[in-house]
């Protein structure tokens, strides 16, 4: 029964490691790969690795897989098509063969690797395990006890990616749009001064409408100082451009 | 089933993944290529952790995963930026950083 779940989860795992580098498509290629994890996870299984089963799923083929799927309907699919493909169109045939052939010396060279090593201890089925070995309550005990830098680390290197992400992926510019006056420069003043109404502020989003429109009615009242400063910054761009000009002259 | 036959698999899936990083040029599948490795490593540390009956190996497995989610994240960061800025989705066009 054990060998039987085995092919069939092994068949399907390969099956869809190799639909993911074969599918034209990356959807389908995300796809294919919900497929690998899923029976993955079944060989997790049979391998006595409960709890790291049920994390594949949840975490990885649930969250992980989502986030691909958000990130590929929104660049779009292939771009451009026939770079890539695997059935090697003129512009790297060569080098799509080279790389075929890599992947199967990879191969002869892992399987030599792992199975002419003549190691006797991976050909039984392995030691004898307590009964809740892969048990989530060993699993914790471990993490607490003996991994507990490793954990504490990964929990740190999972904010940074977070922040990381974040930063990487953000929408610049917007409000302070560059209009051709230069890079905006940030005062300690600006923290003082009121901001104009709907460019996202702390205050905004706690007091929401009510807000807003409290705002907008402030910055009337205060409109004759700032159109005054904005005349002012106006002003400074045509007094600076000629000099640019004049400067960039000589050097063309 | 024995060990062997579970680290064959694993073998198999990196071989795999590592062809399609050097087949594949889109960026979005090269990322979905590094999954399948770091998951025939997956596979391979719970086969040993079976074979030892320790639970070691799949403390590092379940770190493994950590550290794939956060590739990830980043990664896809990355790819979501440069559609941003319209670059070809193609690694061989984008080269800056060779120079």
């Amino acid at each position: 029964m054990s060998s039987v779940l085995f092919f069939i989860a092994a068949i399907g795992a390969v099956a869809g490691a190799i639909g993911v580098i074969t599918l034209e498509n990356p959807f389908y290629s995300v796809l294919a790969l919900v497929g690998h994890l899923i029976s993955l996870a079944a060989l997790f299984l049979l391998l006595r690795a409960e709890f790291v089963a049920a994390a594949q799923v949840v975490v990885y083929a649930g969250a992980v897989m989502v986030l691909y799927t958000f990130v590929v309907s929104y660049v779009g699919g292939s771009a451009a098509p026939g770079r890539g493909d695997p059935l090697g169109r003129p512009p790297g045939a060569t080098l799509t063969l080279a790389a075929w052939a890599c992947g199967g010396a990879l191969v002869i060279e892992l399987f030599i690797a792992v199975l002419g090593s003549g190691l006797k201890g991976i050909s039984g089925h392995g030691a004898a395990y307590s009964p809740n070995f892969g048990s989530p309550q060993s699993i914790g005990d471990l993490l607490l006890t003996r991994f507990l830098a490793p954990f504490e680390i990964a929990s740190y290197l999972l904010l940074i990616a977070a922040v990381g992400a974040v930063v990487l992926a953000r929408r610049r510019g917007g409000v302070d749009e560059d209009d051709g006056t230069g890079v905006p420069v940030i005062t300690a003043m600006d923290v003082f001064r009121p901001r104009p109404p709907g460019t996202g502020t702390m205050a905004e989003g706690v007091g929401g409408r009510a807000y807003m429109a409290e705002a907008s009615g402030q910055a009337q009242h205060l409109a004759e100082p700032q159109a005054s400063g904005q005349a002012q910054h106006a002003a400074g761009p045509p007094a600076t451009e000629p000099v640019h000009a004049g400067a960039k002259e000589p050097g063309a | 089933m024995s060990i062997e036959w579970y680290l064959a698999v694993s073998a198999l899936i990196f071989a795999i993944g590592a062809g399609g990083v050097l087949i594949r040029r889109n960026p979005l599948v090269i990322l979905l290529c590094l999954e399948l490795m770091l998951n025939a490593a997956n596979l391979a540390l719970i086969g040993f952790s079976r074979m030892w009956g320790n639970g070691d190996g799949q403390i590092f497995a379940l770190i493994v995963m950590v550290v794939a989610a956060c590739e990830v994240t980043v990664g896809l960061g990355v790819i979501v930026a440069m559609h941003r800025l319209k670059l070809p989705m193609d690694v061989d066009d984008i080269r800056e950083l060779q120079g």
